[in-house]
């Protein structure tokens, strides 16, 4: 029985060893080392790496990257938590509904990333109908700035703050919203007061799901941020590619990496039934 | 009424984005239905060898993940190894980027050694790793609804444990299978962040050619293109989800 499992096992470990452990490993050790001759990595060992990531200049984009994505977070539970409560309480169409959610999820999110310069740049269709409406005579410039990235992670990451928030409440007992009723709660009470503080669970781990994709985003940032909205993860193309500096580009990398499995992991604790 | 706003947020884009790919015009004005981009497509060298370059890798990594995964989420489940799940774990919780540059660094460091270069086969090694957790989450699932009487027959019978295995199991996995290949598939084709920092030069793949694209400007080819991938991709999921709930 055991030597049939390893030997079904044994693929499975070792691509997950070339593709997972072993890349995150020599990241690892990157990280720790010197910028080489010719962009490679070289010695002397040095923790250097890590004080250069509390620069006041990259102290900047980790802090552009870490508000940029809870203010995401924000706004996908402001639109998400309305929309999963619509969704648990249409009835025989919830599925339908929830499909809705998730299906534009697992379309190119290239192509959904594209669908917003489409919209927004300045020669896009909301510009061009405005001029041509004439009621403005400069294209707005609503590409390329915080809020264009803002809107792109929103429509992005959504879906992960609706399955969660919709998995309780479908369970909330309706009777404890009647007898808030009965005991003379008006619905904003009920709401803010009951059905609130029973999802903290989903708020939490949805607010996860979302902070976490964003905090590492490359795409979104790159194309609808261009270069003056730099995140992390467009620091660690940068250092991997055109700068050339591996070793600080690993640096920020396990920075992010430590950041989102942190978050993840008191995720799961809080949310382990829910997902 | 709110719904039906997060709903319009949610579609709209790519539905205009779809409606522009019939425009006559160039620009981003209305000027009447026409196929004038699809045809202009099909003549584009550069997004047809991507388009290519982008099934091979696919069908390759699919492949590769389908068969490891499924070999693997059922060794799970005769007994789970913590060590097999952290790794899957962790591929599945990685910022796309970082998976991207540690792969790099990783091939970059063994190809000292083995004087081989970034192309099509670490493309399609790179899609593989990162599509095995989905398959292996996927089989998974359906093995927890598996009675493993099943199998406890087929030996009593006098099948050895691997034909009970093929001829007992695989079969009852074969849906799961389906889906957890074609969930590999629609992750794999579009995939930019990782493929763009792995791939040669003999491998670019369509969503580094759309990428490309999109950077340089509005252009209908590019909503024709994202509309042809945005319904076949459309068509792959729901195909997939009917299957994982058979």
């Amino acid at each position: 029985m055991n030597r049939l499992r390893a030997r079904l096992l044994a693929p499975a470990a070792a691509l997950a060893f070339l593709t997972v452990v072993a890349p995150l490993a020599i990241i690892c050790l990157y990280s720790f080392m010197s910028r080489g001759a010719y962009g490679g990595v070289g010695q002397p060992f040095t923790s250097e790496n890590y004080t250069r990531l509390l620069d006041p200049l990259y102290g900047a984009i980790l802090w552009r990257s870490f508000w940029v994505a809870a203010v995401s977070t924000l706004i996908c539970l402001a639109l998400g938590f309305p929309l999963a409560l619509f969704i648990a309480r249409s009835g025989e169409k919830k599925n339908l509904y929830l499909s809705l959610v998730i299906l534009p999820f697992w379309t190119s999110f290239l192509i959904r990333t594209y669908a917003w310069m489409f919209l927004l740049r300045d020669t896009g269709l909301i510009n061009t109908a405005l001029l041509s409406a004439g009621i403005i005579r400069e294209p707005l410039p609503m590409l390329y700035n915080n809020g264009a990235v803002i809107l792109g992670l929103v429509y992005g990451f959504l879906p992960f703050m609706v399955l969660p928030l919709y998995a309780i409440l479908e369970r909330l007992d309706p009777s404890l919203m009647e007898a808030a009723a009965d005991l003379g709660a008006r619905p904003r009470e009920t709401l803010f007061r009951v059905i609130l503080p029973l999802c903290a669970p989903g708020i939490r781990a949805g607010a996860i799901l979302v902070f976490v994709p964003c905090l590492g985003t490359y795409l979104t940032s790159d194309l609808l941020g261009g270069s003056k909205t730099i995140l992390i993860g467009n620091l660690v193309q940068n250092q991997f590619t055109s700068a050339r500096d591996w070793p600080f580009g690993a640096a920020a990398s396990l920075a992010l990496m430590a950041a989102a499995t942190l978050l993840l992991f008191a995720a799961r604790r809080s949310g382990e039934e829910l997902l | 009424m709110y719904a039906l706003g997060a709903y319009a947020f949610l579609h709209v884009p790519l539905l205009i984005l779809a409606i522009f790919s019939f425009n006559a015009s160039r620009f981003t004005v209305w000027q009447g239905f026409s196929l004038h981009w699809y045809a202009a497509l099909a003549q584009d060298r550069e997004l047809i060898e991507s388009a290519v370059n982008s099934l091979i890798i696919a069908l390759a990594a699919t492949a590769l993940a389908a068969i490891i995964g499924t070999l693997a989420g059922y060794a799970l489940w005769k007994r789970g190894s913590v060590w097999i799940s952290g790794s899957l774990y962790l591929s599945l919780v990685t910022p796309e980027i970082i998976t991207g540059v540690s792969l790099l660094a990783f091939f970059q460091w063994i190809f000292r050694y083995l004087h081989l270069r970034l192309g099509m086969h670490t493309v399609i090694l790179a899609h593989a790793g990162f599509s095995l957790a989905y398959v292996v989450v996927v089989i998974l699932a359906r093995m927890r609804t598996f009675d493993p009487a099943l199998e406890e027959a087929a030996l009593d019978l006098g099948a050895t444990e691997f034909a009970a295995f093929r001829r007992v199991t695989i079969p009852f996995l074969a849906p799961a299978i389906a889906a957890a290949a074609m969930l590999a598939f629609t992750v794999s084709i579009d995939d930019y962040v990782i493929t763009s920092l792995v791939a040669g030069v003999d491998s670019q793949t369509l969503p580094m050619t759309i990428y490309a694209l999109a950077r340089r400007g509005v252009n209908p080819m590019l909503n024709a293109v994202s509309t042809i991938i945005v319904v076949l991709l459309g068509i792959v999921v729901l195909l997939s989800e009917r299957l994982r709930k058979a």
